[in-house]
């Protein structure tokens, strides 16, 4: 056992940790809620998550480079709001133009957000409690404070969460799923492969030696920013076709879900170090456990925020226990061998 | 004297005092008394919060769960009233409550060493969530004339309880952080708190310390709240983090920690109060008040890096 622990890498070791609390979450809320491991409950902690998992996989990359997005929740519903009201306007858009629309002003808002923070050399938790506030009341003035309803949509885009790709079994695979796991996917391979994409984790992990290794970190930055933006467009893009009511608070805290998914996910904070995979199990994780408490019977709904500040900073507690421990058994058996 | 105008200080000075003639000439009802009491009134909690705000951060550390923190002294206030208790007792009750918020807080950060951005963002929801489980989706009010009258009228003259205290605290951390040992160590250790270990400061305590003032005075705040508002609800001060951190940040204080003045920090408070006072009074939305604080935040940052960089580039040519 010793032998394994010694062997395996810490990141490693975390994800079969994240996978273990998810599995033993999934098992005890089968035996408390009745019809629980259903295609129904699957489908509805599947569409839920879809929407976060962008946004938080675009935080984890903003946070890799040891930054922060605070404005993303504000960027995702100016996204929904402008993508539903140009589909008002032009429901024959084809579906492939829209998301790229979506994504698009999502990432000329990262783009503003990664310029100031890059270029401006101000830090980004600053930069982007501004912004958080700017692309708020942008959308505020710019909606008028009128909503956007279901019925202007185009019936396409209202049927697409219940639209699936595939299935596994009796499990469906809805559109706004697969979508949200491919990203992920892409982004994942991406940092896990691709040289380009490991600069976002050298950038992150010391700023001063990627300098020197000739990495050019403003524009990693600023890319991460842009990033960071688009995919919270593609949340705001799920997040219209989920809802379909877009008032201006939509997107209102989704900057801290997407952080807590991350966080939860295993990515350091300080930047540097952190895997995608992570990032989906913490998100999924995440989404479980605050569906299945609405549906627990034997506590209210109201214990639900409670619990789970008290779950994220539990798992927190115990990878940062566990880290050290690790670091420090290594040590030893290092020091015997 | 040219040269102290030049800080960051200065530059505060100067928009305050700009800020303060436009809107005497706009308005004249605003030099009042009155009014300028109703200002420092409406953002009172924030205010009070933003002063240990300004040593945390000066320390390199965030506390997000004030607003909270806030919300579930006002809840435990508001219940703890209409159990029959006196406001002076339950008041007590929740500046413990506080503390203990903060113990936790401080444990996390201190003691185990997760950073406080993440131990402080779990909370943030835990104790958001401990609010809503006490009164549910109701409104809490009904609460004796006494607290609301301490919570709304003047105490000594105009002058109401909430701002007496807001001054008196004022005072005594601008001492605390910049003339004793204590505040020396809170910014030597927010300068680099790798070196102040090795100096042999305890830089745990230090830390802990700070922690459990932010909560305590988060918790004094939330039951200010309560008693001026004269009802509450689970999501009371609700998002008052971000106006806080604003406050300081605008103030010049570092997010690096190991700099920043509670001069500075009183200079932005009084920009930010009289800017949105102003705004309200030309009818521009709450909404757009917060993103010219936004914009404001950013530029105060921007500005001066943006006009070093073109010094230098002067100075090469």
């Amino acid at each position: 056992m010793r032998g394994l622990i010694g062997t395996t890498s810490p990141q490693t070791l975390r994800l079969v940790a994240l996978f273990l609390a998810l599995l033993a979450t999934v098992l005890f809320f089968s035996t408390q809620i009745e019809g629980y491991l259903s295609a129904r409950m699957f489908n509805r902690i599947a569409t839920s998550a879809a929407v976060v998992l962008p946004i938080a996989v675009g935080q984890a990359i903003v946070i890799m480079t040891r930054n922060i997005d605070l404005s993303a929740g504000s960027i995702l519903g100016v996204v929904a709001y402008m993508t539903g009201q140009t589909l008002a306007a032009f429901p024959d858009l084809h579906p492939v133009l829209v998301v790229a629309l979506a994504m698009g002003i999502g990432a000329i808002a990262g783009a503003i957000n990664g310029l100031i923070i890059a270029y401006g050399r101000v830090p980004s938790i600053i930069v982007t409690l501004g912004t958080l506030a700017l692309f708020r009341s942008f959308l505020v003035e710019y909606s008028n404070a009128t909503t956007i309803t279901t019925a202007s949509l185009p019936q396409w885009l209202v049927d697409l969460p219940q639209k699936s790709v595939f299935s596994i079994g009796p499990l469906d695979v809805r559109t706004t799923v697969a979508l949200a796991v491919v990203a992920a996917l892409i982004v994942g391979l991406a940092l896990s492969r691709l040289r380009a994409a490991r600069k976002f984790l050298a950038v992150g992990s010391n700023p001063e030696a990627a300098r020197m290794a000739g990495i050019n970190a403003p524009r990693v930055v600023f890319l991460a920013f842009v990033l960071s933006g688009a995919l919270a467009g593609l949340s705001g893009f799920i997040f219209l076709a989920k809802f379909g009511n877009i008032t201006v608070v939509a997107g209102l805290g989704f900057e801290l879900k997407s952080i807590a998914a991350v966080v939860v996910g295993g990515v350091s904070i300080m930047g540097g170090s952190g895997t995608i995979l992570g990032v989906v199990m913490g998100t999924v994780l995440v989404d479980t456990i605050d569906n299945s408490l609405t549906r627990w019977e034997l506590v209210s709904e109201f214990w639900r925020d409670a619990l789970l500040g008290m779950l994220i900073m539990a798992a927190v507690t115990v990878d940062t226990l566990a880290a050290r421990s690790l670091t420090r058994l290594r040590g030893r058996a290092g020091g015997a061998a | 004297m040219i040269a102290r105008l030049k800080t960051w200080e200065g530059g505060l000075l100067a928009i305050f005092l700009l800020t303060l003639a436009l809107n005497a000439s706009f308005a004249p009802e605003f030099l009042t008394m009155q009014n300028q009491i109703n200002l420092f009134q409406l953002s009172i909690e924030k205010i009070i919060v933003a002063l240990v705000m300004t040593l945390i951060i000066v320390n390199a550390e965030i506390d997000l769960s004030v607003a909270s923190v806030m919300g579930l002294s006002a809840v435990v206030f508001a219940c703890l009233l209409n159990l029959g208790w006196g406001g002076g007792l339950a008041a007590l009750v929740c500046m413990g409550v506080g503390a203990l918020a903060g113990g936790v807080n401080a444990v996390l950060v201190a003691r185990v060493g997760i950073p406080s951005l993440v131990v402080t963002l779990a909370m943030m929801i835990g104790f958001r969530g401990l609010a809503r489980v006490l009164v549910k989706d109701q409104s809490l009010g009904n609460f004796p004339a006494l607290v609301t009258d301490i919570g709304q009228k003047g105490l000594i003259g105009p002058l109401p309880l909430s701002i007496l205290l807001f001054f008196v605290l004022l005072l005594l951390l601008g001492v605390l952080l910049h003339r004793t040992g204590f505040g020396r160590q809170v910014v030597v250790i927010g300068t680099n708190a790798e070196v102040a270990r090795f100096s042999g400061l305890n830089v745990a305590r230090v830390k802990a310390t700070l922690f459990v003032m932010s909560s305590v005075a988060a918790a004094l705040a939330g039951v200010l709240y309560a008693a001026r508002l004269g009802a509450v609800r689970g999501d009371s001060a609700l998002g008052f983090e971000l106006d806080i951190i604003t406050m300081v940040l605008l103030g010049g204080v570092s997010i690096f920690g190991g700099k920043g003045s509670m001069t500075g920090v009183f200079l932005s408070i009084l920009i930010i109060l009289n800017l949105r006072n102003g705004m309200a009074l030309l009818n521009v939305t709450g909404h757009v008040q917060t993103g010219v604080i936004g914009l404001l935040l950013i530029g105060s940052v921007l500005i001066p890096n943006l006009v070093n960089d073109w010094r230098a580039r002067r100075v090469r040519v």
